[in-house]
């Protein structure tokens, strides 16, 4: 599929713009899945999706081929989600820990402040729920959860994207898992809906 | 709250959960779990939430998601526009090319419309008819070039309308060159070169921004 692609972008480069489209349908469904489950917003994740492919034509000439090209662009989506998500926060210090919370940042203290009635939750849909349970994580730990449980991709794969060692990458993977588990414990999985 | 001797174990449950744990970790975690309530429980609860995120569906992305990526894109095919723009409004399009041959404005213009002339910057170099952005400057805006050729050595960040001339070095492109190596332009390119062209651009800019415009001969005094 490499060879495909990168024939596909040496005749964008030289000006057939129609070669782009066989790109983007390619990857468009995948990268509008991370961006949706990152933004939990279909008409963001719309927006985002045609802006990452927007970048990744403009800047195509400096694509370097010996790549994947799928790491470039969901390099390219990642970002620009988490500079919307940043967009969205309210406009004070947001990297300031907060006193006596063992570390946490602002970033988990707004999530947490956003937290449902447990009521509410038990009538949330399972599909629902999995996507609330998502966007309540801070984003350093979100994109690196939806790289792996909602695309599946291997570690590396995941750090080549994020552009972290992997060490970092696995960190954030332990750290969203049991930031995961303390959120849920408030209503355990096998309580919602049964729908499994 | 768990206490320190467990945190190696929450270690190892996580490095049994992403598949690289070593074998003799495996067997210790295993013992551990055999004796240890609350580390039980909460390799239960990992793993649960591992299920959980694993059972999210599918989203479908929105069907003419390919075409409207498409559509976004900056266009650099010079024969395309006044076609599509034909094709989706025949009548609307007839109309105003009718107005605007009959407003004495346009044959007024259409004069000056053969001289060079190209947007007012401080930061270029004139050569005869042809514009030079130089090696590390910057042109901030759009940027249009009329009856004259341009070379871009430095950048524009904008859009470059070249109006019966061209990018000198534009041709590099499509060889084997990197495209890095020559014209900067950060918005859309257009090369407009025939009469019928012009029209259709000056109808789709609405004459906007071509009073900034100034001739060779007032930048050559
Ligand atoms: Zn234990």
């Amino acid at each position: 599929m490499d060879a495909i692609v990168n024939k596909r972008i040496k005749q964008v480069l030289n000006g057939n713009q129609d070669a782009y489209t066989e790109i983007v349908d390619l990857y468009q469904a995948r990268l509008y899945q991370v961006c949706y489950r990152m933004l939990g917003n279909k008409h963001e994740a719309e927006d985002i999706t045609q802006e990452a492919f927007l970048r990744a034509f403009i800047n195509l000439h400096s694509f370097d081929q010996k790549r994947k090209f799928s790491t470039w662009i969901f390099r390219i989506a990642t970002n620009l989600c988490i500079d919307r998500i940043r967009k969205k926060k309210p406009d004070y210090h947001l990297d300031a820990q907060v006193p006596g919370t063992d570390g946490l940042d602002m970033y988990s203290q707004i999530a947490a402040s956003e937290e449902l009635p447990v009521e509410q939750l038990e009538k949330m849909e399972m599909q629902e729920r999995i996507q609330y349970e998502i966007s309540r994580l801070p984003d350093k730990y979100r994109s690196v959860i939806v790289l792996k449980y909602m695309e599946e991709l291997p570690l590396q794969e995941i750090s080549e994207i994020l552009d972290l060692p992997l060490g970092t990458v696995k960190t954030r993977i332990h750290r969203g898992r049991e930031a995961l588990r303390k959120q849920m414990s408030q209503l355990p999985v096998t309580e919602v809906g049964g729908k499994r | 709250m768990m206490g320190a001797c467990h945190e190696n174990y929450i270690e190892f449950m996580h490095a049994y959960l992403d598949g690289d744990i070593q074998p003799e970790q495996e067997q210790e975690l295993k013992n551990h779990l055999k004796s240890c309530e609350a580390c039980q429980a909460h390799m239960h609860e990992l793993s649960d939430v591992v299920a959980f995120m694993k059972s999210a569906q599918p989203v479908t992305a929105p069907p003419d998601l390919t075409a409207n990526i498409m559509a976004s894109l900056p266009k650099r095919n010079v024969t395309a526009g006044p076609q599509s723009w034909f094709r989706r409004y025949p009548i609307v399009t007839a109309a105003a090319v009718f107005l605007v041959f009959m407003s004495a404005m346009f044959f007024g213009n259409f004069s000056d419309d053969q001289q060079f002339a190209f947007t007012k910057a401080d930061n270029i170099i004139v050569e005869g008819d042809t514009v030079i952005v130089p090696e590390g400057e910057v042109i901030q805006g759009d940027f249009m070039v009329r009856n004259g050729d341009i070379r871009v050595d430095g950048a524009i960040e904008g859009n470059l309308t070249v109006i019966n001339g061209q990018i000198l070095n534009e041709k590099e492109i499509g060889n084997n060159e990197p495209l890095a190596s020559t014209a900067v332009v950060t918005g859309e390119i257009e090369e407009i070169d025939r009469v019928f062209d012009w029209l259709w651009f000056k109808i789709k800019s609405g004459y906007q921004g071509l009073e900034d415009w100034i001739t060779g001969d007032e930048k050559s005094e």
